[in-house]
């Protein structure tokens, strides 16, 4: 029963964590279909973020809760400019997309080693947020808590903005029939702009929030781009819901097979599993039809 | 309100719409007529901004009455500018729902809730639907969606894909009427794309006929115009 219990949690947790990681990509990959390769550069871009507001603030628990908004602008800021610069004038070309932000990945990572260094820089965690609580017998981190917490509130806030504001509303419309959105009025260049600030913005939240389980170093937002990658592709593209679906399932996956085999195993049999699944059903678990790779 | 002048448009590098020139004044409907592959959608395309113009121009009244080039525009702010487009096909935000549909060109204009309430007027039977996804709406009842959505931009200038066709035949006239009430209600000049010729006659001052892109004929409407589109249409 403990076991189980706390397998489920860690499953939760990983889920959370993956979640976290891919929100962002479900709406620049999912909905946008754009493969941001940096995506896992801007994940790191928040972690450090948390690193340098921590050492200009002090105070761990107040450096979070400001290098949470933060996060999210650095993040964002990086998405606007790189959407401006670049992946505009790549859209519907998906493989020159990809290769041209997978060398801005490695040039990032580059900045990242001249400005911070190599060797992994760690955050210290807030006091409030050490230690564990005790759950129908098992015992929990509360870091892992606060994140399961802040993956709840982000995919509320995202779904709530894609529903029920006028921004969300032009970002469903412009998905669903761009030059219908033109035609009716809508910019779609400033949607594309919008979408891409939020969905990068989501990535730098999340390396903010990673940090409180795990130390920081250049390469730490590759480590979760291939991950995120198969949450939204698993998810089925542009659905938020398929993505939490999907993290959930991945993270509880790999948190049981975990427990009897060794971590690297446990990422083969994740792969295996999902390509089986999308053998079967290559459209994810829900679908929603995507412009440029529909 | 819209003058093209030898305008020539199409996909690729391969023209499709060959030299047309047309006047449409304010507070005119002229039907253009032609067809199925004449080019008449692809003439509208290239007006509201959808495919680039390769030769010729396209000049938008303004408010004042002078002209300005468009040609370069991008299509929403030819939406400012006062244009609105109804697309052949009742297109529709499929995975929005009718009141989405509309609050999405309502958000951001003063007065907003009014504008949807109005156009909710002209179309009734909308009021039951909106909360209803619009692909799942049937033909006619997405094509009064579409109309709705393009008047609340309040345009100067309607410019409407052969909005009856392939729509049940109760709505068709109600579709008709709606046109005639807001040609005859004036402050809107009308481009009317149709291949139905006793609507597009009666609803337009004047017509032309494409035929392989190009103007095969045009004039006023009125005595013997029937005979003169019948004529230019014919292969
Ligand atoms: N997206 C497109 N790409 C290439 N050719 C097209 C496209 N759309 C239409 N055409 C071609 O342009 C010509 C005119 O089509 P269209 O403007 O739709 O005619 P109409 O609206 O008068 O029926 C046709 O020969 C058609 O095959
Ligand atoms: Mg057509």
């Amino acid at each position: 029963m403990d076991l189980l219990v706390g397998q489920v949690f860690t499953g939760l947790s990983t889920g959370s964590i993956l979640l976290l990681a891919a929100l962002g990509l479900s709406l620049t990959f999912g909905q946008m279909g754009v493969i941001n390769m940096a995506h896992g550069e801007f994940i790191m871009a928040g972690c450090y973020t948390a690193y340098v507001t921590q050492q200009l603030v002090g105070d761990a628990g107040a450096s979070l809760l400001i290098a949470l908004p933060v996060g999210f602008l650095v993040g964002g800021a990086m998405g606007l400019i790189l959407e401006a610069v670049l992946i505009r004038h790549l859209y519907h070309r998906p493989l020159d997309t990809l290769l041209v932000t997978f060398g801005v990945g490695l040039v990032l990572q580059q900045v990242a080693r001249d400005v911070f260094g190599a060797p992994a820089v760690n955050v210290t965690v807030p006091e409030a947020l050490r230690g564990g609580v005790d759950l129908l017998g098992t015992t929990v981190p509360k870091t892992r808590l606060f994140i399961l917490a802040l993956a709840v509130v982000a995919v509320t806030a995202v779904t709530l903005v894609l529903r029920f504001t006028p921004a969300g509303r032009r970002i469903r419309a412009v998905v669903g029939n761009r030059d219908l959105a033109e035609t009716a009025g809508i910019s779609s260049r400033a949607v594309d702009a919008g979408t891409f600030f939020i969905g990068s913005g989501l990535a730098g939240v999340a390396g903010v929030a990673l940090t409180l389980i795990g130390s920081t170093s250049p390469t730490t937002g590759q480590s979760y781009l291939v991950d995120a990658f198969l949450v939204v592709v698993a998810g089925g593209m542009g659905r938020i819901k398929g993505a939490v679906v999907a993290a959930v399932a991945l993270g509880t996956f790999q948190a049981v097979f975990e427990t009897y085999s060794t971590a690297s195993l446990a990422k083969v049999g994740v792969f295996i599993v999902i390509v089986v699944f999308l053998q079967l059903r290559p459209q994810g678990l829900f679908t929603l039809r995507t412009r440029s790779l529909a | 309100m819209l003058r093209l002048r030898n305008l020539t448009c199409g996909y690729g590098r391969t023209p499709v719409v060959h030299d047309v020139s047309l006047d449409i004044g304010a507070d005119e409907v002229v039907a253009v007529m032609g067809h199925n592959g004449a080019g008449k959608t692809t003439l509208l395309r290239a007006v509201v901004g959808l495919i680039p113009v390769m030769s010729g121009t396209i000049e938008l009244a303004r408010p004042d009455g002078t002209y300005e080039t468009i040609n370069r525009r991008p299509a929403n702010r030819r939406v400012k500018a006062g244009m609105a487009y109804v697309p052949q096909g009742q297109q529709c935000f499929a995975h929005l729902t009718a009141g989405e549909n509309l609050r999405l060109v309502a958000d951001g204009r003063r007065h907003g809730k009014t504008l949807i309430d109005t156009q909710l007027d002209r179309f009734p039977a909308l009021r039951g639907l909106l909360n209803r996804q619009a692909g799942l709406l049937s033909g006619g009842q997405r094509q009064q969606l579409a109309i709705a959505r393009a008047l609340i931009t309040e345009p100067r200038l309607l410019i409407l894909d052969e909005p009856t066709e392939g729509i049940q035949p109760n709505v068709v006239a109600e579709i008709e009427s709606t046109i005639v009430d807001l040609a005859r209600d004036g402050g809107l000049s009308v481009l009317l794309v149709e291949q139905h010729l006793g609507f597009a006659l009666q609803a337009a001052a004047r017509f032309s006929v494409l035929r392989s892109g190009r103007v095969a004929s045009t004039g006023a409407t009125g005595d013997g115009a029937v005979e003169r589109v019948r004529e230019a249409m014919a292969i």
